[in-house]
């Protein structure tokens, strides 16, 4: 004990205030920063300070995670790079192939509307952003990412990789961002299943792997393997980003709702890139500036039937 | 590793608790992860409780809450209530066996989450999983094994 000398081992109680007060002081002390935090905007600014000074921290913390993959990319042989190259190689031509297809369905598309030319591309911008730390436990999925208001991020900003929709920016900072994934317990993306344009919302699970859709009705036309699409409902995401396959539907005949579960598309764990979009705001695929508020109510049976409504 | 000034020390070891806390890792592996910062604040408190205070567990509640994107003073409430515990328990808790020792380990960290799950629920965040109450229990299993390290950072000179 003697490291410690006289100054820290003299007696606890007797001189200061005591420890009662001063933790109720910090109590206090907590309580109004959780208040002011949720209520005031001035907190933002400390936060963006805050997030600045944390920064470097951040990039030390992932740094022995950074360090594996440059240890594992440069001692790969170069067989094993030739066959990437090659796997590169066909893709690109692939997808050359299928993007010459895609203009000229565009403009058949554009045609059939009745619209003089076709539309630009409704992604006005997009940047890579390296993800510097991951987050995935029950309560949050986030990620943070290396770019920041200095690079033009702005919170909602959407986020996907190659295979779709990785979530949106939720705080910002000078270099970094924090961006909630589409599993995160708190966070809701509209979306429709593209066999027959139903929409709903799907809500993360808290689980990397899994989406749950718990507002459809149990009779509603959904089944295993169905592709869901963003539905550009709710101002953040555009229209027709590829969300989530359904993985599992269970109908209880004693519940009104199904529970649907759902398999997201973009590959959370093996990211180490992503993909932030910026858009034309007067493209007609582009979100909505001011949202309705993207809650569906459950389909009633029989809503007013309109006349004239085409059978499928 | 012996020596130099003990506030020096508490404070590295309270960083390197940091680290291991914020470190990102598998899911299975963040749910049964031990508090190391709660559990590291609870030592110092117990052990030296003057050498950090509640300033200590204020302070790196609230470095915690910067890092995890939280209620800015959620972490740092909670973590500020267990840390004045274990300093008004800290002469009961030093005399007691390892064993002893983990139990009320095991008990300052169910109330840590507690303080936590309820400030979450009053914030609007209610996730009530099970899961976030396991690191508790392996919290207090590896309390002889902190007490083991950290004990070499106290009494070696």
């Amino acid at each position: 004990m003697a490291v410690f000398g006289p100054d820290v081992d003299r007696p606890l109680y007797g001189r200061g205030p005591s420890a009662g007060l001063r933790f109720t002081v910090y109590a206090l002390l907590s309580i109004a920063l959780m208040y002011y935090d949720q209520h005031a905007h001035w907190v933002q600014h400390l936060r963006y300070v805050l997030d600045a000074a944390a920064y470097p921290v951040q990039v030390a913390v992932s740094s022995p995670r950074a360090a594996w993959n440059w240890v594992t990319q440069s001692f790969q042989t170069s067989d094993v790079l030739r066959a990437e190259n090659k796997r590169l190689h066909d893709q690109v031509l692939a997808l050359e192939m299928s993007v010459v297809r895609q203009d000229a369905l565009e403009q058949e598309n554009a045609e059939l509307r009745g619209l003089r030319a076709a539309l630009p591309n409704f992604i006005k911008k997009w940047q890579l952003a390296e993800i510097i730390s991951v987050e995935t436990n029950p309560l949050r999925q986030r990620v943070v990412i290396n770019k920041g208001a200095a690079a033009g991020v702005v919170v909602n900003q959407a986020v996907v990789d190659g295979s779709g929709v990785l979530g949106q920016v939720d705080r910002v900072g000078p270099w970094s961002a924090e961006v909630i994934l589409v599993t995160d317990p708190e966070h809701a993306i509209p979306v429709e299943v593209t066999r027959n344009s139903l929409r709903s919302i799907a809500v993360g699970s808290g689980n990397t792997g899994e989406l749950l859709l718990p507002y459809l009705a149990v009779n509603s036309d959904v089944k295993g393997g169905d592709l869901l699409v963003s539905s550009g409902l709710g101002g953040v995401f555009p229209a027709g980003l590829p969300v989530a396959r359904i993985s599992g539907v269970r109908r209880e005949p004693n519940q009104l709702l199904a529970q649907v579960r759902a398999m997201p598309l973009a590959h959370v764990e093996r990211d180490r890139e992503v993909v932030l979009l910026q858009f034309e705001p007067a493209h007609p695929a582009a979100p909505a500036p001011n949202p309705p508020i993207a809650a569906e109510p459950p389909p009633t049976p029989k809503a007013a039937p309109k006349a004239a409504e085409p059978d499928e | 590793m012996s020596g130099g000034h003990p506030r020096l020390i508490v404070l590295t070891t309270t960083i390197i608790a940091m680290v291991f806390t914020v470190i990102p890792l598998p899911t299975w592996l963040a749910i049964v992860r031990p508090a190391f910062l709660v559990l590291t604040v609870l030592y110092w408190s117990i052990m030296v409780p003057r050498a950090g205070g509640l300033l200590l567990g204020y302070g790196s509640g609230l470095a915690l809450d910067v890092f995890q994107g939280s209620l800015l003073g959620e972490h740092a409430l909670a973590l500020a209530f267990v840390t004045y515990l274990a300093i008004r328990l800290h002469l009961l808790m030093r005399a007691k066996p390892l064993f002893e020792q983990s139990l009320f380990v095991f008990a300052a960290l169910m109330v840590y989450e507690f303080v936590l799950w309820v400030i979450d629920g009053w914030s609007g965040h209610p996730l009530s999983t099970p899961a976030r109450w396991v690191h508790a229990a392996t919290g207090s299993l590896v309390w002889p094994l902190v007490v083991g390290i950290l004990g070499r950072f106290r009494t070696t000179r």
